[in-house]
């Protein structure tokens, strides 16, 4: 029996088994780039698995942007003249603190059954961890913005689905899901878990929901796409600069 | 426990001496501004205040990367110290700008880029301290901050940038004309003699408040780890 | 299999490890025995690659840590006092997404042995939130050895469990073991300890202060050496 762990070196392994598989299965390369985005989609498959399964975190979004929604109807007197200004506003506000609770929730199921640990001691790179994690998230948050945005159509008789608007919620969920991550990652470390992730995360922020409120209310505005060109580019520019960031500094947080 | 070295002490009578230097420039040499009046001296130490917060968050981001690299926590004590001392010369810059702005804007509080993002700036390092706050193992506690600090660092410019999607009011002093801000003048010769002194003399100040937060830093520092000889 | 020299590990201030040296020679199954914070835990995590070590050599199956860590996680399966298994997930879906993390083809089969081996097969599809802590306990072991690792480090693996599952845990643990297996196992219950290690170890003030093989303790007795190995 022979098995080999395809890095480079051999090791000696000659020990006496118990079971006899006589190589049915077996361990693949385990640096190449394949294995690299295989093991992104292991962590964003099992995410997907259990929630379809609970429904937990993305029933708690939606409820609670939901009701975001319901409070600034009230808070705002949404009438037709007002709602045309401050709809773009709404929107993301109510995406922002929906979006807390999601992160918040993702990464506490890591941490509290010491998944987190068990993810580490997978011989794969750290940063296959933060990408998987974000690509959970920002599946979570783009599932959340799928139902609000038909619900806030019917509500208020617009229509939120035009080509442009749906690029620049998409920037904006990958800004937002991209630092949040890191910070969630961050915040469910420290003793003071839940109530810190929207206090660090709102600051850091706030360029991408300005970007996305400017860029959507002058789509919804009846602007044409280079109007908002500026807004975009700004989104997408922080889009690459905090990817890239936290990139390079996800180790630093989950290593000690 | 070392003594504090002579060159700090003479730098605190410096410091000391050097602010009522400037408060004297600002209040008493340089001349009365022809529209805005004495409420104009303020700007000389919100200025000077602004100059040295800035190049301390600079420094907080530069302090970031080396801790990160290093792992050595001298660097996280010298972070907290310029993060401490930046953040109240900050908040000074603040509400100076406010009493300015009351008469020269006609409000406290507008939401200018350059206030909106100070704003934010002040935010971003409260929540460092209160990350910090939430951490017990000294290690992850600076390893955290480092990379929060860093987050907020690179940030600030662009919340800066985005915001001046809207339009400015903010005066532009130094360099550049903007045709749609309120308050603009020029400056005469006493004028720029106070300006540019209240600019060396609060950098001055900083490094003396710096200096001194670093050693309170050291001293705490070394008060835990006598606890910890103690408690063995 | 594992080399240990000079390791040291700081928090901040506080020195957990000391310049601690340990060997373990391959097939061995070692208990490293200790009181409440001598730093087990910490030395375990250090063996795992989940934390650096501050000072000193760890060479685990021919590689350096901190720098070749991935291939030692290859190597390597951790069982910790946490099931780091998700609730939510089935056990076979467990098992198949630390398949595809340790990039294992054919994961079926290899999942079906494992789920036989720790005697789960008939809960395959039940969810891990149902389980009793026992079960989760075994569903661990299996996750652990799912890469076959030549290494195995077991953090007290008996926490919380009732004497049926301690039992049950005794025979999935002599299993492993019996494969051949380098075993690494903290723990404070000397009894466990007793019926499995070949080798125990005792960690007091951050070294290793009294090593003795099976031979040798059962002479005296296993508590009579722990006493005064601690008594130093």
């Amino acid at each position: 029996m022979k098995k080999t762990i395809d890095d480079g070196r051999q090791t000696i392994d000659n020990r006496q088994r118990m079971v006899n598989r006589d190589n049915q299965w077996s361990i693949a390369n385990g640096q190449s780039s394949a294995s690299f985005v295989k093991a992104i989609g292991a962590i964003v498959w099992k995410d997907l698995r259990a929630e379809f399964r609970s429904w937990e975190l993305i029933s708690a979004m939606l409820v609670f942007s939901l009701l975001v929604i319901l409070i600034f109807n009230f808070a705002l007197e949404l009438d037709v003249k007002t709602r045309q200004s401050v709809t773009a506003g709404v929107l993301w506000a109510t995406f922002a603190f929906a979006g807390t609770l999601g992160l918040n929730r993702s990464m506490a199921i890591e941490k509290d059954r010491g998944c987190l640990d068990g993810l580490l001691l997978a011989p794969v790179d750290r940063s296959v961890i933060y990408f998987g994690k974000f690509f959970s998230n920002l599946a979570f948050m783009l599932i959340v913005e799928a139902i609000v945005l038909p619900v806030y159509s019917v509500l208020y008789n617009t229509n939120l689905f035009q080509p442009g608007l749906l690029l620049v919620i998409l920037l904006g969920s990958v800004g937002y899901t991209s630092i949040g991550t890191l910070l969630a990652t961050m915040s469910v470390q420290t003793r003071t878990r839940d109530i810190l992730l929207p206090i660090l995360l709102f600051p850091v922020v706030f360029a991408v929901l300005l970007a996305a409120v400017k860029a959507s209310g002058g789509l919804l505005d009846n602007s044409t796409f280079a109007d908002v060109s500026f807004s975009i580019n700004l989104l997408i520019t922080y889009d690459v600069i905090f990817i890239a960031a936290s990139f390079m500094l996800f180790d630093a947080i989950v290593e000690e | 426990m070392n003594p504090k070295p002579l060159t700090l002490k003479i730098l605190d009578l410096v410091s000391i001496v050097l602010l009522f230097a400037a408060a004297y420039l600002a209040i008493v040499v340089a001349p009365t501004e022809k529209v805005m009046g004495d409420v104009q001296r303020v700007f000389y130490f919100h200025v000077g205040t602004a100059w040295v917060a800035l190049i301390g968050f600079v420094f907080t981001a530069v302090l970031s990367v080396i801790y990160l690299v290093t792992k050595n926590l001298k660097w996280d004590r010298i972070q907290v110290a310029a993060v401490e001392v930046s953040v109240v010369f900050f908040l000074t810059t603040i509400i100076l700008g406010s009493i300015w702005a009351r008469p020269a804007w006609n409000t406290w509080w507008t939401w200018d880029p350059r206030l909106t993002t100070a704003a934010i700036a002040e935010l971003i390092y409260i929540a460092y301290f209160m990350l910090r706050q939430g951490i017990d193992d000294p290690d992850k506690r600076a390893r955290f901050g480092a990379v929060y600090a860093l987050i907020g660092g690179l940030s600030a410019p662009i919340t800066f940038f985005a915001i001046r999607l809207f339009r400015t009011i903010h005066p532009v002093v130094i360099a550049g004309a903007n045709a749609e801000a309120e308050g603009n003048f020029s400056m005469s010769g006493d004028m720029l003699t106070a300006f540019f002194f209240a600019l060396f003399a609060f950098t001055v100040i900083f490094i003396d408040l710096f200096w001194n937060r670093i050693r309170l830093g050291e001293f705490q520092n070394e008060v835990e780890e006598l606890k910890l000889k103690a408690s063995y | 299999m594992i080399s240990v020299k000079k390791l040291v590990k700081r928090f901040g201030l506080k020195t957990v490890l000391r310049g601690m040296d340990f060997e373990v020679k391959p097939g061995e199954f070692v208990a490293l025995l200790g009181p409440n914070g001598a730093g087990k835990t910490t030395f375990l995590r250090i063996l795992a690659s989940l934390s650096r070590p501050s000072l000193g050599e760890v060479t685990i199956a021919g590689f350096k840590l901190p720098n070749e860590a991935a291939q030692v996680r290859a190597r390597l399966g951790v069982v910790s006092h946490l099931p780091l298994l998700y609730g939510d997930l089935t056990a076979e879906e467990n098992l198949r997404f630390y398949a595809r993390m340790y990039g294992i083809t054919k994961d079926q089969l290899r999942i079906t042995e494992v789920l036989e081996m720790v005697g789960l097969e008939f809960r395959r599809r039940d969810l891990v939130r149902t389980y009793s802590r026992g079960m989760q306990q075994r569903l661990a072991i299996g996750r652990a050895v799912l890469h076959d690792p030549e290494i195995m480090l077991f953090d007290e693996p008996y926490t919380g469990l009732d004497q049926d599952a301690c039992a049950m845990l005794d025979d999935v643990l002599k299993t492993v073991a019996a494969q051949g297996r380098t075993v690494v196992m903290t723990s404070h219950d000397l009894a466990r300890a007793e019926e499995l290690a070949t080798r125990f170890d005792i960690l007091s003030r951050g070294v290793i202060a009294a090593s003795a093989t099976r031979r040798q303790v059962k002479k005296s007795n296993l508590l009579e050496f722990y006493k005064q190995a601690l008594a130093g």
